[in-house]
Parts: structure tokens; sequence; C-alpha cells
């Protein structure tokens, strides 16, 4: 089989489905790496995000550029281009962009293996990130005495939690 | 932790015992968490990254393991202990070279170390001398659960444990096993097992991890694959193929021997030659030639000096620990004068330490 972008022989060759329609990339090594697909045999995962979900999405597209994350404020662009989400609720929130994507890195969409033994899952969580928000922007805008309380009120309550 | 103790140590990696160690380096199994109420530290503000120091800092200290971990501060140490830690492969590169709070708690023996603040809030690794996957497993399960009882990690049901690339989520595992290859690498035969390996989904890197180049004909063998597939799996994937990677290194250091026996044992004689006269030594050669005396060594062509020598001139000769050992911050050309005079005196005594 030849490159696509030149008469080498392809030596790389990607495929990955979305929305069950098939897609095949064939490359020479020269040409992946020109489009800075592969780098010292390793995947670029930001650089396959970019060219291969930006095309793939189409009409998406729009609807994606929009996606921003409530808790952590990363747009769905920016986890793009920087292939590092922002905090773990993002994998809710740009859950339509990753799954494809979990599919080509890892061939699967699910966990299979261990689970966390003594906190079950989703724990307290809310509370507790909602209180270090308050904290956080209390810090910022200088309101110290508002900032001690919500520390205090933190501390208790994961000292609660690891009872 | 005492680092002028740790100098002349060899640390866990490179001690030499161990199954098939004259083929397998060392092991490796690592996990990444994340603490559920926070960002990824990539999007955490100093003052989050504070937080999130302090937070694990004080529950991994009240973790019960024997021996004890000693936590280190590592914007308080100097560039220099740092870089010492990364040529132990106690810390990664990428947490050497950061900013702001972070740091390592690690263990006596240097088996375990918990990186605080890497890409991930938490990464933790222990790692052994030889195959030895059974053994980090079990090891490092327990300490994750002992962690675990004292944070909460961020965990979903459908995508495991949460981390900030994609392509670490589900076990957070990798799990690696450094094999030193000189004989599939000078046979060119290398290329082969490699493509071989990705077909199955397993990465081939260097010796100091991801992007870095294969020095001295040390690489790592890891798994890419974190999510569908539990950590047995994984373990039994990996383990599946070393021993076949073994096997080629040994056949094709016997059909070295075999057809060019006179050549092999030339190459490995001016190797040796070369650390015993050289007045200017770069890291990289030295890495390169002393792979030729650990092969000269296990092959019996070279009979006066041993394993633990060679190993103990491979974590002395890099940039940190040999600056550490002379006891003066050196500058390249200074530094391979150093490395030189250095590697001539301790073979020159038949590797005895020169203390």
């Amino acid at each position: 089989m030849k490159c696509q972008l030149c008469d080498s022989p392809a030596t790389i060759h990607l495929t990955d489905t979305v929305q069950n329609k098939k897609r095949e990339v064939h490359l020479c090594r020269p040409c992946a790496e020109a489009q800075n697909l592969i780098k010292a045999q390793e995947l670029n995962l930001p650089a396959i995000l970019q060219t291969f979900l930006g095309e793939q999405v189409g009409q998406q597209m729009e609807e994606f550029a929009a996606l921003k994350c409530p808790e952590c404020g990363i747009r769905y662009m920016e986890f793009r281009s920087r292939g590092r989400l922002g905090c773990p609720h993002d994998y809710t929130v740009f859950r339509t962009g990753l799954l494809p994507l979990l599919h080509r890195i890892h061939r699967a969409e699910r966990h299979e293996g261990k689970v966390p033994r003594c906190h079950p899952p989703g724990h307290g969580l809310a509370e507790v990130s909602e209180l270090r928000r308050q904290l956080q922007a209390a810090v910022e805008e200088e309101r110290y005495e508002e900032a001690a309380r919500l520390r205090d009120l933190l501390r208790e309550r994961e000292a609660r939690d690891e009872l | 932790m005492n680092f002028e103790q740790l100098t002349s140590s060899c640390g866990e990696w490179l001690r030499g015992t161990g199954p098939e160690s004259d083929i397998v380096i060392s092991t490796r199994i690592r996990l990444a968490r994340n603490l559920a109420s926070f960002p990824f530290t990539n999007r955490a503000s100093g003052f989050q990254k504070a937080e999130i120091e302090s937070h694990l800092r004080e529950r991994i200290g009240k973790i019960d393991l024997n021996p004890r971990l000693a936590y280190l501060n590592l914007p308080n140490l100097s560039t220099l202990d740092r870089q010492m830690l990364v040529e132990r492969q106690l810390i990664s590169r990428e947490l050497a070279l950061a900013d702001g709070p972070r740091g390592v708690a690690v263990g006596s023996l240097e088996t375990v170390s918990l990186m605080i603040l890497e890409e991930d809030h938490l990464r933790m690794q222990v790692m052994h001398s030889g195959l030895a996957l059974d053994t980090c497993w079990q090891e490092i399960d327990r300490i994750d659960d002992l962690v675990e009882q004292k944070v909460s990690y961020a965990f979903s049901e459908e995508y495991g444990y949460l981390t900030a690339c994609p392509t670490n989520v589900g076990t957070g595992m990798r799990a690696s096993v450094m094999l030193h290859l000189p004989a599939l690498e000078y046979t060119k035969h290398l290329d082969k097992v490699f493509r071989a390996l990705q077909k199955i989904n397993l990465a081939v890197r260097g010796l100091y991890g991801e992007g870095s180049r294969a020095s001295g004909h040390f690489y790592q063998i890891s798994n890419q694959v974190t999510l569908g597939k539990n950590e047995p799996t994984i373990l039994a994937e990996i383990s599946g193929v070393i021993p076949q990677i073994i096997n080629y290194e040994r056949q094709a250091r016997q059909s070295w021997v075999r057809d060019n026996r006179q050549g092999l044992n030339d190459k490995i004689a001016r190797a040796y030659g070369t650390l015993c006269s050289a007045t200017m030594m770069t890291s990289e050669e030295t890495m390169e030639l002393l792979s030729f005396v650990r092969l000269g060594i296990h092959l019996g062509m070279i009979e006066d000096i041993t394993i633990h020598t060679v190993n103990e001139l491979f974590i002395h000769t890099q940039p940190a620990h040999l600056q550490k050992l002379i006891g003066s911050p050196l500058d390249g050309e200074e530094r391979n004068a150093a490395r030189a005079r250095y590697l001539r005196t301790r073979l020159r005594e038949g590797g005895a330490h020169p203390n």
C-alpha cells in the first residue's frame, strides 16, 4: 500500500471509528512525521487530537467549541490543543468528545480494574468541592476571615471523611 | 534523607540482582491518582497546589509503611539534588523541572517513591531490581490501599481512576521492565522486536522514560493501554513477552560469539581499555562503553571487574552524581575530564572504591 501523500510504501496505519463511520489513514513514516502524527516511535497525542478529531466531528465542531467545564473552566478546545484535562469533572462534561478518543487510545471505553475499597465513588465530593471553590474565591478576593472560616470547615469535613 | 550517603550507593534499579538480572535491569510499576475535589495539576492555582501538597504530605506521612518514607520538599532542594533523584529514578524529569509546590516521599531502600504534584496529583511507584512484576504489583497495590484510606481519589465507575491525560485513565497503571539489549541492538534485530511489541500495544522507551533516547542499550517495555483491562491482565501481557525478548537477546549474544568471537572480544576489550585510559569522557560515551563491559562480564570475556562495580559506575558517572562525588559543580568540559579521571581510578583499582 502506498502513502496517501507521496508514493513511498505506507508503514503507518491509523484507523478509527466515529458515529459508525470507519476512517483509515495510510502514510509513510516521513510523511507521518512531517504531519507530526508520530514522534520518535511514540504516538503524539495532541497532534492526533488536532488532526483527526477536528476533521471527524465536522458539524459538531461548533457545539464542541462551546463546551466549557463549570468546575475548572477549561474549554474543550483547550483540552484538544494541549492534550491534558483540567479536572476530574471534565470526563463527564466532554464525554461525547472523549469516548472516540478513549476508544482510539485503549480500544475500550469502560474501566475493568481496581475499585477504591474504602471510599465509595462520589462520596461527599460535591460538598467538599463546593467548599474549595468558595475558599479559592475568598483567597483571590482577599477576604481572609472568610477564607479561614472555610478552611476550618473543610478540614473538619475532611477529618470526618477519614473516620 | 542524606544525599551524601545516597551518592555513594547504587540505588535499587542498578542493584544488579533478582531474576534474569543479566538482561532484566529492573521492574517498575506506577499508579496515577488524583484527589477528587481539586483541579488537575496543570489547572491548579499556586494556592491550590500548596493545598494539594500539604493535604497529601500530611496523609502520606501517616500511612503505616516499613521502612518509613522520608519526605523531600522539592522546591527546597538544589537543582543538583533534584537531578540526582532523577538519575536514581526516584522522580521524573518533569517533576524535577516543574515550578511551585511539589514533593516526593521516598522509602529508605529506594524501592518506593510517591511523587506529589506531578502531571497527576499523586504518582506512586514501586521498583525492584531484576524481573519482579508480581512483587511490584503486590507492594504498590497495598500502598494504594493505605493511601486510599486517607484520601478521596477521583474515580468513576465508568472510567476508573481519572487522570489529567486520557492515556492513563482507568487503572492509571504503567508497568515497565527495563532491559539491557546490546546484542539485539548491535545485530539490528531490535526494530523487528519493537514492531512486534507495538502490535500488541506495548510501548518501548529509552532509559529515562518518555521521549528519552535509549542510552547504554537500555530499553523500557511498558503497557500503553490502561482502560478496559484489569491490572492482572495487563501485567500478564507484559510478563508474557519478556521471556521471549530475553530469549532473543540470549540467542543474539550466542550467535554473535559464534560468528565473530574475535571481533566481539576486541570490541569489549577496546571499550574496557578506553574507560581505563581516556582523559575526556561524555556521559553518553560512558554508558555505551560500560554497556559493552557489562556484556563482556556476562559472556566471561572480562573477569577482573564485577557487575556490581559496572552498575555503580553507570550511576556514579551521571552528571549530578559525579558532581556530588567530586564535591563541586563542574561545567561540561571539566565534567568530562573529571568523569574520565573517576573511571580510570575506579577501574585501575580493579573496581575497588577509591575511598
